[in-house]
Order: structure tokens, then C-alpha cells, then sequence
């Protein structure tokens, strides 16, 4: 009986290697620390608004936000005037009294305003392909805050490269080469360098933590509720652990006469 | 067996009484689930009929409040999901309570046909019982599928395009049928909004089902690890407390499992690539389907011939109908039968690299690897099933389950 | 029946630890069962977007004295009168004691920062009687004897304070929560 548990326990667990295995031949992801990171995780929030800036700055530009609102800032530390006023910012398309089309000042209900009308707009302005939404980026790639950080630092200059890389990818002068790009030649080309925003909180400007904000600002764009999801899935399995001993106890109680 | 607790219970509570009188409600519920006689030699395996039970109702739940915020649309599906997990409360612990109980619910079904196969469960006289189960399968694998689809990402519209298109291999008939199941000339928003009419209505009939899995259970009682059959009361025991309070124990421990999936770890057994929105006009480098479909995906893909294939996946559930007249033991339990032990685990092998091969891209060693493995699987039960059993001589059976027990304390 | 009676049934031991044992998990799971019910309840409660747009902002410029538009807040329609000084003062000569719902004008004309602004009547266009739209803000609707609203399903009179009068019913039109931020913008909500 022992034995067949055992072998119930194995098979589990081979499907669990079968279904981890899945991963494609690409070059291993520069694995970072992030503060989201495990059961305590949670966003650093200072990063994040960094990274909404490096996004606004940026990003923006190309990459839509569309499955957030201005209102959902606040949960980054931001106060309503500090939401009202970014908002404000932006002209988004209403329909006035008259009915007729109007531009107007985005309230913090909004959604994030796109930088292109449609997704065809967005193709065309951008060599045929649409920059994909930033929304839920790090949940959409497999490797996710690591495969984005990875990406964003992961561009070779041409001169760089190796004659058999330029080989075997075709790569041509103005291409964009990127290490973790499946195929490595992508549209974009390096969206951030050393100094490309200037932070007001005197964080020093590097490619590298301006890339570990953005990311930090799209894991949070991405999974806004991961921090009352842990939380949460503490209490509910510590109330489980409890519940489980007890349950144990009053079964071996009702047992007691039968062993 | 359940006549012989005959006698029908009397109720102080005079309320209860006056409605038993007229609708035995109370009765039923004391004489299949209090007094019930159970045989006292169950191990933690009997769990899993009671665990995909409450699966059952958490899905069922879950789904109906996911529903109210909903859109069964295709231009507004995605955004409606994304929405649930950021702006309605609690939203994300439905829907990752719900997506990730898909997967647990057919863990627990996988452990308890897993027992049923290794314990006999399926010989006579419980091959309706059998059947039933086998039917509550195919009704659940149709409503997991109908389910992925529904968050509209890359991956629910790619896989309903593949799945879909299954039914082309039908000779003559093949297009209009999937014209038919698609509402339109591929898989778009009629697609959607059926299948979620569909996805609603099906585990309804799941519960049917059960119902009447309940029913064939409680006519002789459940098979028991020894495969013997209960010869008096001293081999059985009350179904509640003794049952209740172990089903309950295993069940709290299975839901630690699940709590910690659901909490810390949603997306693991999910496909990123599902985030992306459906686009018709770009097929991801890869389909793969949930992992509890992967063994008959595997099967589909290692027959080189397009209607072969959808046979043979077909054919590897459908066999499971005549499993019970397949094999000709006379013993049901595999404690007592020392070859056909053994090839229980090699089917299980065997489906677990069937469920390997079809997460990878059938290209090189995959290919041959789940063909032999679709070859072995279907070996076991045609060939291997019915051979062994008359050959096999099995271990003597104890006199009873009272016996066994004693003897094995006595140890 | 099927209670702690029967678990006792079937087990032995020492009856303290058994009682303990029994009573702590049947407790446990009770709360672990409200507990788990309750995001299920909260699942139906208002949406986080839903919420965001539970105040709107009006500005009341263009509103000349004598005039009343209607805007929309939280699905129903909310009247925003520009009362005339003989408006204002019917309404405040009126005797508590004649009111089917005694409530001073003043009170009515108050925002959330307690500044009284006479010329300003904010109402909830809803009929307390049974949800109906009362006529009377657009030019030319009747609004009934005592110059204010009048309710065409089943006759309720209000006055130019948003008061019940006549008719069945009960309650003077609602008064929603709202803040002039400036001489000219008014949130509501």
C-alpha cells in the first residue's frame, strides 16, 4: 500500500518536470533579484514610479498601457492631485453635450491614452508590426521580469558582432541585434541608454536601473494584486497547516476503536 | 448491502420528521452517507472521489460568479478577464481559483481512475459505475476546452482553431461540420459566445452524471484495496464519522497543494503566451494544450495520417468503455495479482511520456517516442489486459477484509 | 443528525481531548467556511472602475438664473436648479409644520464644506414614491402647484426646494453630497 502512494507521488512528479521542461533553446536569461519576487514579495514602490517615468518618458511613445487607468497610479504612492494632474496631460476623445467629437483633459478614470488611434495606425507607423501593449508583458513572456530585463540590455551594436552571428541570422547594418529576441533581429531598436531619463530622486540614471524600474513598473502593471495575493495565501495556508492537525487528531480519535 | 441497516431512522426533530414523512430527504442522507456500511480498509486513494467532488462544486462556484463579469465577446473577452483580475473585488482569487482548479480537479480525477485501474474497481458488478466515470471524463476534458478559450488569448484561439479543426478528418461531412461547430468560417466571436453557452451548461450535466455515479456506487458499495467483497458488518464500518473525518483530512492536505498553486504560483501551469490577445493572423510557435490533455494530444500527433490520428485519440478514451470486459482476471485488486501490478506502473510510465512528447514539438526522438508509447498504450489494453489474465496466477485472497486487518496488525 | 452526536460514536479516548478536538475543528471549519464565502459576497459588491466613476464634475456656469439641466450620476439623472430670488424665498417661508417631510431649505442647500449657497438646488431626480422621473427642469414642463417638480406617474408635487407636498410620495427629493470647488464648478459624489 506504502508502495503504491509512493508511486502516485513519483508520477505527479514527472508530470511536474514534464510540464516544467517546456522551454525553448534560447540563450539562459540574465536572472535578477527583484523585489516581487517569492511568498513575501512586494513592489518597491520608489522603482515603480521611477519605472512609470522611464514608461511615460519612453515607452509611451510606441507602447500602449491600455488595461490600465491614471487612477490605479495611486496604488504606486502617487495622491489624487499628483494622478489628476498626470492625467491632465493627456487629451483623450469624448462626445460633448452638442454631441459632437471633443477633445478633452483624461480624468484619472480613464484608461492610459495610446500613442497610436488603432492597431493598424500602429503597424504602419512602425515598419508593419504594431509595438505589442506593455499591460500584462511580464505574465505574456515566458521567462517574464527576467526575459524583459534581458531584452532591454541585451542589444549587440553591429561592430560587435560575430562574423558567424551575422552569418547565421542574416543580420544586415541597420538591423537591430538582440541577444534573447527569439530570431534576434527585432523592430525596436534599444529604446534606453546610460542617461536617457533624468530621475528626480537623484537615482543615478544607468541603463541598468532604469531597466530594473520599468520592469519593476510593468510586474506591478502587470499583476497589480500581487501583494494581497501573498498575503492572503499566507493566512490560507497557515489556516489550512491548523486545520489539517486538528481534522488528523479527530480522525485518529474516531479511529481509535478499529486499530 | 445497505438493506441490511434496514431499519428506517427516527427523527426527534418533529419539523423533520413531518418533511421525511413526505419527502425522505433525511432518510436518503442517513442511510447513503451516515450509516452507510463502507468497507474499513480504505487508504488515502478512496480520497480523491470526495476530493474531485468538492473540486467539482469550487469550479462550479467560481465559475458562476466569473461569469456576472464576463463578456462573451470577441472584441471585449480579453479586456472583461483582465478586468475581473484588477477592478472587481476579489476578482483575481476567482479566476485563479478557477483556472488553476481546472487543473487540480483533473489531478484528483487522474489519482482516482489511477485507483480504480490499479484496485480493479471497474470488474463486475461496477462496470456502469466504470462507464459513468468514463463519460464524466469526456464531459470534463469538452468543458476544460470550451473554458480555455474563453480568456481569448493567443493560445484559447489557436487551440480551438487546432481542436476544432479535428472534426475536418471527418470523410465528406468533415468541413460543413466544422463550419457548423465554428458559426462562421473560423473561429470568431459566434465561436466565443457558444462556447460559453456551452462551458456554462456542461458541468450541470457533469453533476448529473455524478449523480448517477453516486447512485451505481451506493448499489453494491465501493471496492475496497483488497478487491473483496465485505461478508459481514465486522468487515465494515459507518460511513460517517470513520469516512467522513479521513475524507476530510486528505482533502484539507489537497487543498493546502492547491492553495499553494493558487497563491503563490497561478500562472505556473499556465501558458504565457495566453496573455497575448487572439490574432488571427498569427499562430504562436507552439500549441500545446493544458497538461491534462498532453497524453492525448501526443496520441493524436503520432499517427502520421490526419484521420488516424483523431481515431486513435478518440479510440484511447473510447477503449476505456470495454475495459471491464477486456480483462479476464478473476481477482480485482492488483495486491493479489503479481505480473499485472507491475504493467499498471508501466502504463502510467507510459502515459507520462506520452504527456511529455505531446509538450514538445514533434520533431526527432518525440515523434518516435510517442508512437511507440501510443502503441504500448493501446497494447496494454487490447493485448496485454486480456492475455494476462488468464495466464497470471494470482496471490490467495484473505477470507475477508475483517481477516486481512487483523493479520496485518497482528505484523 | 448528523452532528457532533455521531462523531462520539466511534471514537474513545480520553473524553476531554476528544471534546477539545472536536468542538476546536468544528469551529475551525465554520470560520474557514465564512471566511471562504466572503470574497465570493465581496465579488458582487461595485468594481473598482465602477467606483471611479462615482462623482462627476459639472460645471454651472452656463446655467442661467431660472434654468435647471439634468446630469447623469451614478445612472440616474440629477437635477441642478439655478433658483430665482422668489424661488429662494418661497422656499424658505414655508412652515416646517406644513411639510410632509419637515426639512428647512437651508439644510438642502448646503455642500460638504457646510457653505450655504441659496441659488444653487441640487436634487436627485428620482421620486421618492416609486423611482420615476419628476418633470420640471426643462422649459415648459409642468411643475405641479408649488412651482417645483411634478411627477407624471402618479401625481407627487414638489416644491422649489425638492420638498414633497402632495401626493404619495413619502420623502423629499434626495440631496446627493457635493462640493463647489470654485464659484463655477461643482462636483457631485
Amino acid at each position: 500500500m506504502r508502495r503504491t502512494i509512493v508511486s502516485g507521488v513519483l508520477a505527479l512528479a514527472a508530470l511536474g518536470l514534464g510540464t516544467a521542461a517546456i522551454a525553448a533553446d534560447e540563450p539562459e536569461l540574465k536572472e535578477q533579484h527583484w523585489h516581487f519576487k517569492g511568498p513575501f514579495g512586494t513592489y518597491d514602490r520608489a522603482a515603480a514610479q521611477r519605472g512609470f517615468q522611464v514608461y511615460k518618458e519612453v515607452c509611451s511613445a510606441c507602447h500602449s498601457l491600455s488595461l490600465l487607468s491614471y487612477r490605479n497610479l495611486e496604488q504606486l504612492g502617487l495622491n489624487e492631485a499628483q494622478v489628476k494632474g498626470i492625467a491632465a496631460e493627456f487629451q483623450v476623445a469624448d462626445i460633448g453635450d452638442d454631441g459632437s467629437a471633443i477633445e478633452r483633459p483624461a480624468r484619472p478614470s480613464d484608461r492610459f491614452k495610446a500613442p497610436f488611434p488603432n492597431e493598424l495606425a500602429a503597424a504602419a507607423a512602425n515598419g508593419g508590426k504594431a509595438p505589442p501593449d506593455l499591460s500584462v508583458i511580464i505574465k505574456a513572456r515566458s521567462g517574464g521580469p527576467d526575459y524583459v530585463y534581458s531584452l532591454l540590455t541585451g542589444y549587440v551594436p553591429y561592430e560587435q558582432l560575430k562574423p558567424e552571428q551575422i552569418k547565421e541570422f542574416n543580420v544586415q547594418k541597420d538591423d537591430n541585434f538582440n541577444l534573447y529576441f527569439p530570431g534576434h533581429r527585432i523592430a525596436m531598436p534599444p529604446p534606453l541608454a546610460d542617461g536617457k531619463v533624468n530621475y528626480v530622486d537623484g537615482t543615478k540614471n544607468t541603463l541598468d536601473q532604469q531597466v530594473r524600474d520599468v520592469v519593476e513598473f510593468l510586474a506591478w502593471a502587470s499583476e497589480p494584486h500581487l501583494e494581497d495575493r501573498n498575503r492572503t495565501g499566507i493566512r490560507v495556508i497557515l489556516f489550512l497547516l491548523a486545520f489539517a492537525g486538528l481534522i488528523y487528531g479527530v480522525k485518529r480519535q474516531v479511529w481509535a476503536d478499529q486499530h | 448491502m445497505a438493506s441490511q441497516h434496514g431499519a428506517p431512522p427516527v427523527f426527534n426533530n418533529r419539523v423533520v420528521a413531518w418533511i421525511d414523512h413526505r419527502l425522505p430527504i433525511f432518510s436518503y442522507i442517513e442511510k447513503e452517507y451516515h450509516t452507510f456500511p463502507t468497507p474499513k480498509n480504505f487508504n488515502y486513494f478512496w480520497n480523491f472521489g470526495a476530493i474531485a467532488t468538492v473540486m467539482l462544486v469550487l469550479m462550479i462556484v467560481t465559475g458562476i460568479v466569473l461569469a456576472m463579469n464576463y463578456q462573451p465577446n470577441s472584441e471585449l473577452a480579453f479586456a472583461s478577464v483582465e478586468r475581473i483580475m484588477r477592478d472587481v473585488p476579489s476578482g483575481w482569487l476567482m479566476r485563479y481559483m478557477h483556472m488553476t482548479g481546472a487543473s487540480f480537479f483533473f489531478a484528483a480525477v487522474y489519482i482516482h481512475i489511477f485507483r480504480g485501474l490499479y484496485y480493479g474497481s471497474y470488474k463486475a458488478p461496477r462496470e456502469l459505475l466504470w462507464i459513468l466515470g468514463v463519460v464524466i471524463l469526456l464531459l470534463m476534458m469538452a468543458t476544460a476546452f470550451l473554458g480555455y478559450v474563453l480568456p481569448w488569448g493567443q493560445m484559447s484561439f489557436w487551440g480551438a482553431t487546432v481542436i476544432t479543426n479535428l472534426f475536418s478528418a471527418i470523410p465528406v461531412v468533415g468541413d460543413s461540420v466544422v463550419t457548423w461547430l465554428w458559426g462562421g468560417f473560423a473561429v470568431d466571436n459566434p465561436t466565443l459566445n457558444r462556447f460559453f453557452a456551452l462551458h456554462y451548461l456542461l458541468p450541470f450535466i457533469i453533476v448529473a452524471v455524478v449523480a448517477l455515479h453516486v447512485v451505481a456506487l451506493h448499489v453494491h458499495g465501493s471496492n475496497n484495496p483488497l478487491g473483496i467483497d465485505p461478508k459481514g458488518p465486522q468487515d465494515t464500518v459507518p460511513f460517517h464519522p470513520y469516512y467522513t473525518m479521513k475524507d476530510g483530512f486528505g482533502l484539507t492536505i489537497f487543498l493546502i497543494i492547491y492553495a499553494g498553486f493558487v497563491f503563490f504560483a497561478p500562472n505556473w501551469l499556465g501558458e504565457p503566451v495566453n496573455y497575448v490577445q487572439a490574432n488571427p493572423l498569427v499562430t504562436p510557435n507552439e500549441i500545446v494544450p493544458e497538461w491534462y490533455l498532453l497524453p492525448f494530444y501526443a496520441i493524436l500527433r503520432s499517427i502520421p495520417d490526419k484521420l488516424g490520428g483523431v481515431i486513435a485519440m478518440f479510440g484511447s478514451i473510447a477503449i476505456l468503455f470495454v475495459l471491464p470486459w477486456l480483462d479476464t482476471s478473476r481477482v480485482r485488486s492488483c495486491t493479489f495479482r503479481p505480473i499485472y501490478k507491475w504493467f499498471v506502473f508501466v502504463l502510467v510510465i507510459d502515459v507520462l511520456v506520452l504527456g511529455y512528447c505531446g509538450a514538445h514539438p514533434p520533431e526527432g526522438g518525440f515523434v518516435i517516442a510517442s508512437r511507440l508509447a501510443t502503441i504500448y498504450y493501446f497494447f496494454h489494453f487490447l493485448v496485454l489486459l486480456p492475455i494476462l489474465g488468464k495466464i497470471e496466477r494470482p496471490l490467495p485472497l484473505p477470507p475477508s477484509i475483517a481477516d486481512a486487518v487483523l493479520k496485518k496488525k497482528a505484523v | 443528525m448528523a452532528s457532533s452526536g455521531s462523531i462520539s460514536a466511534g471514537a474513545h479516548g480520553d473524553p476531554t481531548r476528544r471534546d477539545f478536538l472536536f468542538v476546536a475543528s468544528g469551529a475551525m471549519a465554520a470560520v474557514g467556511a465564512i471566511a471562504t464565502a466572503w470574497p465570493f459576497i465581496n465579488n458582487l459588491n461595485p468594481a473598482a472602475d465602477t467606483l471611479a466613476l462615482s462623482s462627476v464634475e459639472v460645471n454651472v456656469k452656463p446655467i442661467a438664473v431660472g434654468q435647471a439641466i439634468t446630469v447623469k450620476w451614478r445612472g440616474k439623472p440629477v437635477f441642478i436648479r439655478h433658483r430665482t430670488p422668489e424661488e429662494i424665498k418661497e422656499a424658505e417661508d414655508v412652515k416646517l409644520s406644513e411639510l410632509p417631510d419637515p426639512e428647512t431649505d437651508n439644510a438642502r442647500v448646503t455642500d460638504t464644506a457646510k457653505k450655504v449657497r441659496p441659488e444653487w438646488l441640487i436634487v436627485v431626480g428620482v421620486c421618492t414614491h416609486l423611482g420615476c422621473v419628476p418633470l420640471g427642469t426643462k422649459p415648459g414642463d409642468p411643475r405641479g402647484e408649488y412651482g417645483g417638480w411634478f411627477c407624471p406617474c402618479h401625481g407627487s408635487q414638489y416644491d422649489t426646494s425638492g420638498r414633497i407636498r402632495k401626493g404619495p410620495a413619502p420623502k423629499n427629493l434626495a440631496v446627493p453630497d457635493y462640493l463647489f470647488s470654485s464659484d463655477s464648478l461643482v462636483k457631485i459624489g
